[in-house]
């Protein structure tokens, strides 16, 4: 956390099951992918999720992974993808 | 007044339908545990004056107003307008605005389809949608079943809606998991190029900017 994250950086999603709101979906934790966009900063809705303010804020990236990485008999093309959009204290560079 | 008086047994005689009514049905609807959790949190928003009945009302008035033909008019304008295209693909959120809408405390990303690359969309938490261009999802984006399989075997749904892709386009997922709402931007049909934006826009249906289904083709 802290260092900013730029497109292109791979990264891995933290493999963490905590209770609470989490946006993270489950089928990408653990899983690699690549930076494709960075958003900026937002309010970070496990935070949000307690009726609190959501600060301090997380920055917001777009990563895109391959499905051949999500789901080992992925059926469909080789070039298919997912792009979810993760705040960064799920992240790592990898 | 008088009607009344002689409101025994033949209601025909006494209006002017044809047909006899039918007895109005009982309301006996049972309520789902979060429709029943929905209405005790709106009756105590109601008693502690959060909100009025007629700001509820005016909300749901407000979202019903909001149909597929608002997101059929910004494609049609991005097929035959490059500048507004431009716009639209560089901040979806402030292009709109230009067709009066707005996307609320969300940002609008429209993703374009092209020959390499085909986008979807989907919200596998929950039910995040643009409804700000689209108005409410259909009952079917918010199944289980949508939401599971779109990110497990995209192209297996697709092909359960008749789109069929070959495996060299990229089929490109968006699970909308935060602040973002997607819209597809689907390609032109070939054959449109006499058409005017009006015309355009009677080509593009809801499941085309969700990303399950192509323009009709001409």
């Amino acid at each position: 956390m802290g260092k900013e994250l730029s497109p292109g950086d791979r990264v891995r999603v933290r493999e963490d099951f905590p209770p609470g709101h989490i946006r993270t979906p489950v089928y990408v934790r653990g899983k690699e992918g690549v930076v494709t966009r960075a958003f900026g900063a937002f309010p970070n809705p496990e935070v949000l999720a307690l009726g609190r303010d959501g600060l301090p804020k997380k920055a917001l990236y777009e990563i895109r992974f391959r499905q051949t990485d999500l789901w080992p008999d992925y059926a469909g093309s080789p070039y298919d993808t997912v792009d979810i959009d993760i705040y960064e204290h799920w992240l790592a560079k990898v | 007044m008088h009607e009344h008086t002689h409101h025994h047994h033949d209601h025909d005689q006494d209006h002017d339908h044809v047909q006899p009514h039918a007895p109005p049905a009982k309301d006996e609807k049972i309520h789902s545990y979060y429709q029943v959790l929905g209405l005790a949190l709106k009756e105590l928003l109601l008693e502690k004056n959060i909100l009025t009945a007629d700001e509820i009302r005016q909300t749901i008035e407000f979202r019903d107003s909001i149909t597929p033909a608002a997101g059929a008019r910004i494609v049609a304008r991005a097929w035959t307008d490059p500048a507004f295209k431009k716009r639209l693909l560089a901040n979806g959120t402030e292009a709109i605005k230009e067709f009066g809408l707005d996307m609320g405390a969300t940002i609008l990303d429209v993703v374009e389809n092209t020959p390499k690359v085909h986008n979807m969309i989907v919200c596998t938490l929950c039910s995040c949608y643009p409804r700000g261009v689209l108005g409410l999802p259909p009952s079917w984006y918010k199944s289980r079943e949508y939401r599971a399989r779109a990110v497990r075997e995209p192209r297996a749904v697709l092909a359960e809606f008749g789109t069929h892709l070959p495996d060299t386009v990229e089929v490109r997922v968006h699970d909308s998991s935060a602040d973002l709402r997607y819209l597809v931007l689907p390609m032109r049909p070939a054959g449109t190029e006499k058409m005017n934006e009006e015309q355009l826009a009677a080509l593009v249906s809801r499941d085309c900017m969700i990303g399950v289904s192509l323009p009709r083709p001409i």
